[in-house]
Order: structure tokens, then C-alpha cells, then sequence
């Protein structure tokens, strides 16, 4: 029982880091209706900011991993619209297969150049935030996993305030609804765009910060596993849909926790793909998702 | 539209492969390595740009078809054929039976691509791309997983089979089936499903059956290809069909132009020489020595900028009768 426990508390650190990279595919998904395939990429870069920032915090402390967090996630806010301004919105009255590809592209040249620039190596990276191990009873509970926990319910919580409350969430959530409306009531389409693949990449990062923290070795390609479990995630919640891509990946960080400790552990890397399949099958809007008519 | 020179230029295409095998013994074999690795690319390329040039699908799992037949037909060769075959049976039975392991292969590939592609397909958007995406990693997953083929290791001792005949003639096959089909009756509905689904669907066509068939049939061409690939090279293992290999062949296609044969043919064989030609430049000098390792780099950087700059590929020629 105890050990269950305890995998439970893995899984679910593991899934609010899918959670945070699901929101990002979820986010942007809503407003242009495509796949950012290069979100996993600046999840990775997110990582590798944390990395060099860290260098400059000797000792773990509160403070310092917060600042190394928020600089990683300033960084890739930054990187995120820039990708938008230059890939992707020459190509908006396009058709969405040239978008995927463009966004395919991206994602390589952001690995192509992570390997040049750090290396193709694993990389150590620091402690940046303090972590002790609790004893209660039988069960060894790390801080490190409370600390992402933790973390990802503070940025949800930012997020949804974000979202919910103040005017650019709302202008946001128009331009989800209904681009064309929503530019005719004079909402600036492209700003909003630009501050939704801002607010994907920063949450992206703060995953990816959160990530190195827990399992501190990175490398340029770090991203590729996590960010299609996180795609999987934001189908399985509900493509568009906040909360469901949260939902989602707790669930899978649950469920893929859960299968590694078994006897089965090398089928891994496959759990989320049968999920996929199956929720294609049965469920094809997602757990939260509607079904919508498309309308021509 | 007809393409009554179609069937000519099959029997051209299959009389140069037969001369060209029987040349083989002949020629320099770093020659003949390149031009069997050009027609294997060629067959790839052009059966996924049945399923993503001519009917608008998006697949990035085309190298893990291209795995399920070459596993496939190195199990048919290593591991069926001594039950079958009498002992020392000679080049013409040999022969013969691996034109029996190469079906199967296309076979068994065209079955996985119905089991990922019926869920995926009845769903409009960009669900086939991670579907696919996620099958190519799945299928390592599995091949690691199955000790008889080898596991993490992959199997060794190929029997050598695939020469330039074998190669070139199933290039052409390729070729000729997919020209054949895009181009008959039925295929206008490939094209249909590509230009407007809806405005498809809204005549009466069923759209999703469509894209199954062509994802089967480009399936089934991957997975020929595969089979060749791995009695080429010997020795196969479940890396050598990740995503980066199936990157590379959609790089193939849209370089050439999606929907577009010869442009892909083309793109195939130029693609397949631009590593020889940075291999050769940055081992023309120590100072050019990083040219050979920017391969991966140069990919990303053709896709975007083919995306932003010239999206119908670099070898689109105005095609007969389009109006844009």
C-alpha cells in the first residue's frame, strides 16, 4: 500500500509537469487550430535556460530557484513569440498541413541548434531549489516532488486568473471562440496571438525547469518523449480545453508511473500512444471536449 | 485524364532495372550502393506522396512501415526459409522467395497501416501527423520488446538479396501503381479528399475510405521497401526507422513537390546524394570537416524556408490545366 502511495505521489508530480506542457499544445491549438509540434523544443530550452541561469546561485536556495524559474520562463516566452512572429504567421492564410510541416521544421532546427550550441551530451544540472526526503511511516516522500506539485498548482492558478479574469484572458478566449468576430469587435488578433504562444511557452518552460529539477539530466533532445505524452494529455482532455489538459496529464503521469514500476515497464513509451488510439476511437472530443459542427 | 503511356513506361522502367542488375557485377560498388539507396528512396518517397501529396494526409510514421516489412521479410528469409525451401535450393527458388518475402512485408506493413490509420482517418485535422508520429516510436518500442527479432540489437546476417534489378524494379512498380491509381477513376477521389473534404463528403464520396485506401497502399509500398532496404544493408535494428527517418523521406516529398511523382523522384535522388556530396566536401579539408555533420541542420532549414518561400516544392513545374 504504502509503495502505491508513493508511486501515486511520483506519478502525479511527473503528470503536473505533462499538465504544464499540455496547456502550452492545448493554448495555442485554441486560437490557430494547429499543432505546435515545436512546443516540446522550448520545453527543452526551457530546461537549458534553467541550467545556465543556475550557474549563477552557488547554493540552493527559495529565492534563487524561483528567479532561475521566472528568468527560464521569461527566456521562452520571449523565444515562443518570436517563433510565431517568424515561422508562423506569414504562413496563417495557408493550409494547416504547411503550418504542421513549418512547425515540424522548427522543432528540428530548435534540436539542430540546442546541439550545437550545448552539446550533444547529458548535462548535470544544479540544485537550484532545496530538497530533503520526508519519513512518514513506510513511505520516503521526496520534497522535490511536493516542490512541482506545488509549483504547477501556483501556475495553474495564475493561468486561470489569467484566462478567466483579466481582459486579455477574456480577448483571448473570444479569439478561440470565434477569430473573425472577435477581430470585427476590435480585439488586435495578432497581439493576442502573440501573448497565447507567450503564455504556452512560459508555462512550457516553467515545465521544463521543473522537469531538470526532478530528473537533473538534460540533453537537447529531452523533449521529444515528454512533449508527445503531453500532446496525448491535451487530446485525451480535450484539445482547446484548459482544464481537461490538465486533467489529462495527471492522468498520464499517474497511469505511465504506474506501468514503469510494473513488470511491464519496458511497454512504457507505448501507454500513451494505445490511449491515444483509444480515445480516437470512442471519445474523439476528449474526456471534457464537445463535439462541434463544423460549419462551412 | 488517361496516361496511355503509363503502362509503356513501366516496361522501359523494369527493362532498365533488369539491365541494370545484370550490369551490377560490373559497375563500382560504391556506384551501385548509391543507386540502390537512391531506388529504395525513390519507392518511399513516392508511396508517401500518395498519402500526403495526393490525398492530403499527413503521415510521420512512413519509416516505421518501412520497419514492420523490413523486420518482416529478414523473418521470412532467416527464419521460414530453410522450412520451406529443400536444402540448397538454388538462385531461381531463392529468388522466388523473395519475391514472396517482399509481398509479405508490403503486406503485413499495409495491415498495421489500416490498424493506425482507421481510428486516426475518420477524424478530420492534424490527428493522422501524431498518430503516425507516435506509431514510429511505438513500433521500436515493440521491436526492443520481441526477443526472436533481435531486441535492442536488432537482427544480423541478412542473406545479400536485393541487387539493382530487384531495387529499380520496384521503384517503377511504385511508380507505376500509384501514377496509375491517382490517375483512374477512382483516384479522382484521392484528389477530392485532398482539394475540399467537405465539398467531397457533401457529394456523396466517402472521404475516410479514401484515405484508407491510400494510406494502405502507401503502406504497403513503405514496407516493400523496407524488405529491400534490410537484405541491402544486411543488419537491421529498430533505431534505423525512427523519426528521423521518416523525416527524411518527408523531406523528400515536399521538396519535390507534394503531389507531384516526378518532382518527388527527383528530390529521392538528390536527396539521397546531398550526404555523399557533404561527405565529400568536408573530407576535401580538415577546416570544411564540420560540413558533414550539418545534415540534420540543413533539413530544418529547407523545410521552413520551402514552407515560407515556395510551398509547392522546388521542383513544381505548372501542372497541365491547373488555373492559379
Amino acid at each position: 500500500m504504502s509503495e502505491f502511495i508513493q508511486q501515486l505521489i511520483n506519478g502525479l508530480s511527473v503528470g503536473a509537469m505533462y499538465a504544464l506542457i499540455a496547456i502550452g499544445y492545448t493554448l495555442v491549438y485554441g486560437v490557430l487550430r494547429f499543432i505546435n509540434f515545436a512546443h516540446s523544443d522550448v520545453f527543452m530550452v526551457g530546461s537549458f535556460t534553467g541550467l545556465y541561469a543556475g550557474r549563477a546561485f552557488t547554493q540552493a536556495s527559495w529565492a534563487g530557484g524561483v528567479t532561475v524559474m521566472l528568468v527560464s520562463m521569461l527566456a521562452c516566452a520571449v523565444l515562443g513569440i518570436v517563433i510565431e512572429r517568424v515561422a508562423y504567421k506569414p504562413l496563417r492564410s495557408r493550409s494547416k498541413l504547411t503550418v504542421l510541416i513549418t512547425a515540424i521544421g522548427v522543432s528540428m532546427l530548435l534540436q539542430n541548434v540546442a546541439q550545437l550550441v550545448f552539446g550533444t551530451n547529458q548535462q548535470a544540472f544544479p540544485d537550484t531549489l532545496p530538497a530533503t526526503t520526508f519519513q512518514l511511516g513506510k513511505l520516503v516522500v521526496s520534497s522535490k516532488d511536493l516542490v512541482v506539485l506545488g509549483f504547477t498548482l501556483c501556475l495553474l492558478g495564475g493561468l486561470e486568473y489569467i484566462v478567466l479574469k483579466t481582459r486579455i484572458g477574456t480577448a483571448m478566449r473570444a479569439v478561440s471562440f470565434n477569430p473573425q468576430a472577435a477581430a470585427l469587435m476590435g480585439i488586435p488578433i495578432d497581439r493576442i496571438i502573440s501573448f497565447t504562444f507567450g503564455l504556452g511557452s512560459a508555462l512550457a518552460a516553467a515545465g521544463g525547469f521543473l522537469w531538470a529539477y526532478k530528473f537533473p539530466r538534460i540533453d537537447p533532445f529531452m523533449g521529444v518523449a515528454p512533449g508527445l505524452t503531453a500532446f496525448v494529455a491535451a487530446v485525451l482532455g480535450g484539445i482547446g480545453n484548459i482544464t481537461g489538459a490538465a486533467l489529462g496529464g495527471l492522468m498520464l503521469g499517474v497511469i505511465e508511473t504506474m506501468v514503469k514500476g510494473s513488470r511491464w515497464s519496458t511497454w512504457t513509451e507505448a501507454i500513451a500512444f494505445v490511449l491515444l488510439i483509444l480515445v480516437l476511437l470512442f471519445k474523439p472530443a476528449g474526456l471534457l471536449g464537445r463535439v462541434q459542427a463544423e460549419k462551412v | 485524364m488517361k496516361h496511355p503511356g503509363a503502362r509503356r513506361w513501366l516496361l522501359v522502367a523494369m527493362a532498365v532495372a533488369v539491365g541494370l542488375g545484370w550490369a551490377q557485377d560490373r559497375l563500382d560498388p560504391y556506384f551501385v550502393d548509391i543507386l540502390t539507396r537512391i531506388a529504395i528512396n525513390i519507392t518511399l518517397a513516392v508511396s508517401l506522396n500518395l498519402i500526403n501529396g495526393h490525398a492530403g494526409q499527413f503521415s510521420l510514421g512512413h519509416a516505421g512501415f518501412m520497419g514492420i516489412g523490413a523486420y518482416t521479410a529478414a523473418a521470412m528469409t532467416l527464419f521460414a526459409a530453410p522450412h520451406v525451401l529443400p536444402g540448397g535450393a538454388g538462385g531461381w527458388l531463392l529468388g522466388m522467395w523473395f519475391l514472396v518475402a517482399l509481398m509479405a512485408a508490403g503486406g503485413m506493413a499495409a495491415l498495421s497501416g489500416l490498424v493506425v490509420g482507421a481510428p486516426s482517418l475518420r477524424l478530420k485535422g492534424d490527428y493522422l501527423a501524431i498518430v503516425t508520429l507516435g506509431f514510429g516510436q511505438i513500433i521500436a518500442v515493440i521491436f526492443r520488446n520481441i526477443e526472436p527479432l533481435g531486441g535492442a540489437l536488432g537482427l544480423q546476417g541478412i542473406p545479400a538479396r536485393t541487387n539493382l534489378a530487384w531495387a529499380y524494379g520496384a521503384a517503377a512498380l511504385t511508380v507505376y501503381v500509384v501514377t496509375a491509381l491517382v490517375n483512374s477513376t477512382y483516384g479522382r477521389g484521392f484528389l477530392a479528399t485532398h482539394d475540399d473534404e467537405v465539398a467531397a463528403e457533401s457529394m456523396g464520396m466517402n472521404t475516410t475510405r479514401y484515405k484508407i485506401v491510400a494510406f494502405v497502399v502507401g503502406s504497403f509500398f513503405a514496407g516493400v521497401a523496407g524488405g529491400l532496404a534490410g537484405h541491402f544493408t544486411l543488419s537491421i535494428n529498430p533505431r534505423g526507422f525512427d523519426f528521423n527517418r521518416s523525416i527524411e523521406i518527408v523531406v523528400m516529398v515536399i521538396v519535390g513537390g507534394m503531389g507531384r511523382t516526378m518532382g518527388v523522384i527527383l528530390a529521392a535522388a538528390l536527396l539521397t546524394l546531398l550526404p555523399e556530396a557533404l561527405r565529400m566536401l568536408s573530407g576535401l579539408s580538415p577546416s570544411l570537416r564540420w560540413v558533414g555533420e550539418t545534415r540534420p541542420l540543413l533539413y530544418s532549414i529547407l523545410l521552413i524556408s520551402l514552407m515560407l518561400l515556395r510551398p509547392q516544392g522546388l521542383f513544381a513545374w505548372k501542372r497541365k490545366g491547373t488555373v492559379s
